[in-house]
């Protein structure tokens, strides 16, 4: 019993560990919450193309003198309407627009990046940094992703019909474009609220893994948010107090976890899972 | 003008403009199927799922192609088991099983940090590219670049209508099998030039850009081709004058032509496209 | 890969020699989720024959397809093709297929000529490089289908019907003596439905086998000699005008189609008592002449165009 008490609270006699742990829930919470819509809708790869194209906007932000996160929501938008005019325009197939975009925009980041000379360490950009967030930090955080959270949630049976049935969300007359840009900015958002802790190329697991659990568990939509977000902010925690004792990285022991809890799924989800199939 | 032949004086310059005009080469060879298929995610999956596999080499000093060919593997098996026995849409399987094994990569960095250098693997660097490794990218891109040249138009029937593949005696299961294998090969030597993070680019741009260009499924090849191999050595070429980030410098090229061709290209452009609309008497196709 | 290499001139003219024969032996088929696709399918199909395959959507006509085209394997049963276990005969090249509209991406890179190109691959060299003779094949079939004005387009700038024309063309091209057609008629126009039929009928003198899936029962009599119709099961096979009855239609189809009944008075003034059947699946109606529901073979459009 001891031990269990040291584990969790040994690390939490540290505050960068506690906003760590903090942060990392919240985190953990949007990203849940916006990963079953990604997941049911098919975009992944747009979750995977809005993170990569932030970058070229965080270098120009700073040499602007702007705040990053302006910078990163703004490449994160472009990204999405370029992606959305070339492939309206051409007939090259989406995956391959969104692959063609945010690869470009990822490599005239770096080479950005290396003709100017910020503050910034590149690895923290890519890779997050949970343990150097600050309470400032925290704060934009906390902003950030709540504000998000409770748009989702106040719009969550549109997103929904958006995601489920376009046409007929058409037909009963809601605003079909505005909640396609307005799931992509919230989209957009997270991502930039992320970012710092646990960088570009791992806020794609966050935005895929706690949906693709969910999905696995329940055919109920609103459940389905539920356990999404409860995997999501669990493996957050876990992760985080986890990475204090192996002593590595945050973010990849949160996405592990999340893998773990997955692989756990897939095999003994009690209807769905390969062992269930296999006695029905 | 001396200056700008600076870079032909120094040989790790002329080793890094040989190899990326020969990876970015093969690389778009690929593209061409790649593209036409909706496929592109497996590109950047690949790309990222390799990652611990080249970090458990480095850490145990085997050749680095070895591991992430393998992790590669694991992967592919793993997006194969989990397809088959769930109903995820197949871009949330994607997605979830290489960033799970990026994770993987990244951890065994931040824990080894002298062993494994992350920045390498994610970002590749080509200007610092050993001998050994050299070898290696041209060994895998020789290799996949005879089997492509031979086995091309099996390839093109295959990817246009597999039933009729099979009624002309070829076997699609194979040929896909072939494929995403040449696929991963060729992704592993892309990390040494662009690093993981864009060899997506590398595995769709140059294919698409060309497909901007022509109807015809030969030409395809051979521009998307010259497109890769021209890339990736004026890419590296010009990366010396900028100080490093290669893979970024080629990819941005790659980027800047596909937006040439999206609006200047003489049918398929978006310039053709208004000039055709501007005169509607012009007689359809 | 080696026994597509070893292909040589040999196969060709053992593909002109060989009887054009397809025999369907109780084949089930299930996929995955437990769905029977199909149950213990049976029927044989001789040279000289134009067989149409009749049911409606899901009735596993695109199933049967897949299982005499090896793409899934049967649960029991066995697909023979000229008396081949069905890859063998696949291998060899017996079987062309034209493929639905659907299935094809019309983006694809590649012209009309690539396409009919195609059909010659299992007869080239393991480089596929085209032969003078492939040429010829090449061009021969686009002549008979008329699509030689059109050899330079890009597949996605046709219209429906040639389209549909550009892979009948392929099929000739391959030389396959049994042509696997699914769906030739959907989205085509009537001169290129003509061409097609006349084709297949020429194909037929040649001693060509060809199964035909369609749903559009009014051209049904017109040119197939044979019918198999499919709901999961094979409900009759055999001659078209033993087969192609009323009550057989009926039972494929269920409540699917259409019926209409007009009595003899509703249709003429004079003191003809016939009613008139019409079955139609809002495509093109099969009409039958009758007053109870018969098992005679349905009226031939020939006959229709004698009579008045």
């Amino acid at each position: 019993m001891m031990d269990v008490w040291d584990f969790v609270a040994v690390p939490l006699s540290y505050g960068f560990m506690q906003r760590a742990l903090v942060a990392s829930i919240f985190i953990g919470a949007v990203c849940s919450v916006l990963s079953c819509y990604l997941v049911l809708k098919g975009w992944a790869l747009m979750g995977d193309a809005v993170s990569h194209a932030v970058l070229p906007g965080i270098v120009i932000a700073f040499v602007l003198g702007l705040p990053l996160a302006v910078g990163a929501f703004a490449a994160g938008l472009l990204c999405a309407l370029m992606t959305g005019y070339l492939k309206d325009n051409s007939r090259v197939k989406e995956d391959t627009v969104m692959g063609i975009v945010f690869s470009g925009m990822f490599g005239f980041g770096l080479v950005l990046f290396t003709k100017v000379d910020t503050d910034q360490h590149l690895n923290h950009i890519l890779f997050g940094n949970m343990l150097g967030i600050t309470a400032r930090d925290l704060v934009e955080i906390g902003i950030v992703a709540g504000g998000t959270l409770l748009a989702v949630l106040a719009k969550r049976r549109d997103l929904l019909l958006y995601c489920f049935d376009p046409q007929h969300a058409r037909a009963i007359g809601l605003p079909l474009r505005f909640i396609h840009y307005a799931l992509l900015v919230l989209l957009a958002l997270t991502i930039v609220a992320s970012l710092k802790a646990v960088g570009i190329i791992l806020v794609v697991a966050m935005l895929v893994a706690p949906g693709a659990i969910a999905y696995l568990l329940t055919d109920r939509f609103e459940r389905m948010l539920v356990i999404a977000a409860a995997v999501a902010i669990g493996s957050s925690a876990v992760g985080t107090i986890v990475s204090f004792h192996v002593d590595g990285a945050t973010g990849p022991c949160i996405v592990l976890i999340q893998a773990f809890v997955f692989l756990l799924t897939f095999f003994f989800a009690p209807r769905r899972g390969v062992f269930a199939l296999r006695r029905a | 003008m001396s200056e700008l032949l600076v870079p032909f004086a120094y040989e790790y310059m002329l080793k890094a403009m040989f190899v990326s005009a020969l990876v970015g080469g093969v690389c778009a060879f690929l593209s061409a199927y790649l593209m036409l298929k909706g496929w592109s995610l497996m590109g950047d999956a690949l790309g990222h799922a390799v990652v611990p596999g080249v970090a458990a080499a480095y850490l145990m000093k085997v050749p680095y192609a070895a591991g992430a060919f393998f992790a590669g593997l694991l992967a592919a098996i793993g997006m194969a088991v989990v397809k088959q026995h769930t109903r995820l849409r197949e871009d949330a399987i994607i997605g979830l099983v290489f960033t799970s094994f990026f994770a993987a990569g990244l951890l065994m960095a931040s824990i080894n940090p002298t062993a494994v250098n992350i920045q390498t693997i994610a970002l590749g660097n080509i200007l610092g590219i050993s001998d050994e490794d050299v070898w290696q990218v041209v060994i895998i891109s020789g290799v996949s670049l005879t089997i492509l040249i031979l086995k091309w138009r099996d390839l093109m029937v295959v990817f246009f209508n597999e039933s009729h593949a099979r009624t002309v005696g070829l076997n699609p299961w194979a040929l896909k099998i072939l494929f995403f294998t040449l696929l991963a090969a060729c992704t592993v030597a892309a990390l040494q030039t662009v690093g993981a993070c864009l060899v997506i680019a590398m595995v769709v741009t140059p294919g698409a850009t060309a497909y901007l260009l022509t109807d015809r499924f030969g030409r395809l090849l051979v521009l998307s081709v010259a497109l890769g191999v021209t890339t990736g050595f004026v890419g590296a070429y010009i990366s010396y004058f900028v100080d490093g980030a290669t893979g970024g410098v080629i990819v941005t090229l790659q980027t800047l032509l596909f937006l040439a061709a999206f609006f200047l290209a003489p049918k398929h452009g978006r310039l053709a496209a208004r000039r055709r609309a501007a005169a509607p008497s012009e007689p359809a196709l | 890969m080696s026994l597509v290499a070893a292909k040589g001139p040999r196969t060709s003219i053992a593909k002109a020699d060989v009887a054009a024969s397809l025999s369907v032996r109780d084949v089930t088929v299930a996929y995955s989720n437990g769905v029977v696709a199909l149950r213990d399918a049976s029927f044989d199909l001789g040279p000289g024959t134009i067989c149409g395959l009749v049911g409606v959507n899901g009735s596993g006509k695109s199933t049967l397809f897949k299982a005499i085209m090896g793409f899934v394997d049967p649960r029991h049963g066995e697909v023979r093709i000229a008396g081949l276990p069905a890859a063998e005969a696949l291998k060899r090249g017996y079987v062309a297929y034209v493929p639905q509209s659907e299935e094809v991406d019309w983006n694809f890179p590649v012209l009309v000529e690539d396409v009919v190109m195609m059909g010659r691959y299992g007869h080239m060299n393991f480089l596929r490089i085209p032969s003078a003779e492939d040429k010829r094949k090449v061009d021969e079939a686009l002549e008979r289908l008329g699509m030689s004005g059109y050899r330079h387009c890009q597949i996605g700038e046709l219209s429906g019907g040639q389209k549909k024309r550009v892979f009948l063309a392929r099929a000739l091209a391959q030389e396959g003596r049994i042509i696997l057609l699914d769906e030739p008629f959907t989205g085509v126009d009537v001169k290129t439905e003509v061409a097609i039929v006349d084709l297949l009928r020429q194909l037929r003198e040649n001693g060509h086998l060809m199964l035909v899936s369609t749903h559009n029962l009014g051209s049904v009599p017109d040119f197939c000699d044979h019918v198999v119709l499919l709901n999961r099961v094979v409900l009759a096979a055999g001659p078209t005008a033993r087969t192609f009855t009323q009550k057989n239609l009926e039972r494929a189809f269920g409540g699917v189609l259409r019926h209409f009944r007009l009595e003899g008075g509703e249709l003429h003034a004079d003191e003809d008592r016939r009613r008139v059947t019409v079955l139609s699946d809002d495509e093109r109606p099969v009409v039958f002449y009758g007053d109870e529901r018969s098992d005679e073979e349905p009226l031939h459009r020939k006959n229709r165009e004698d009579e008045s």
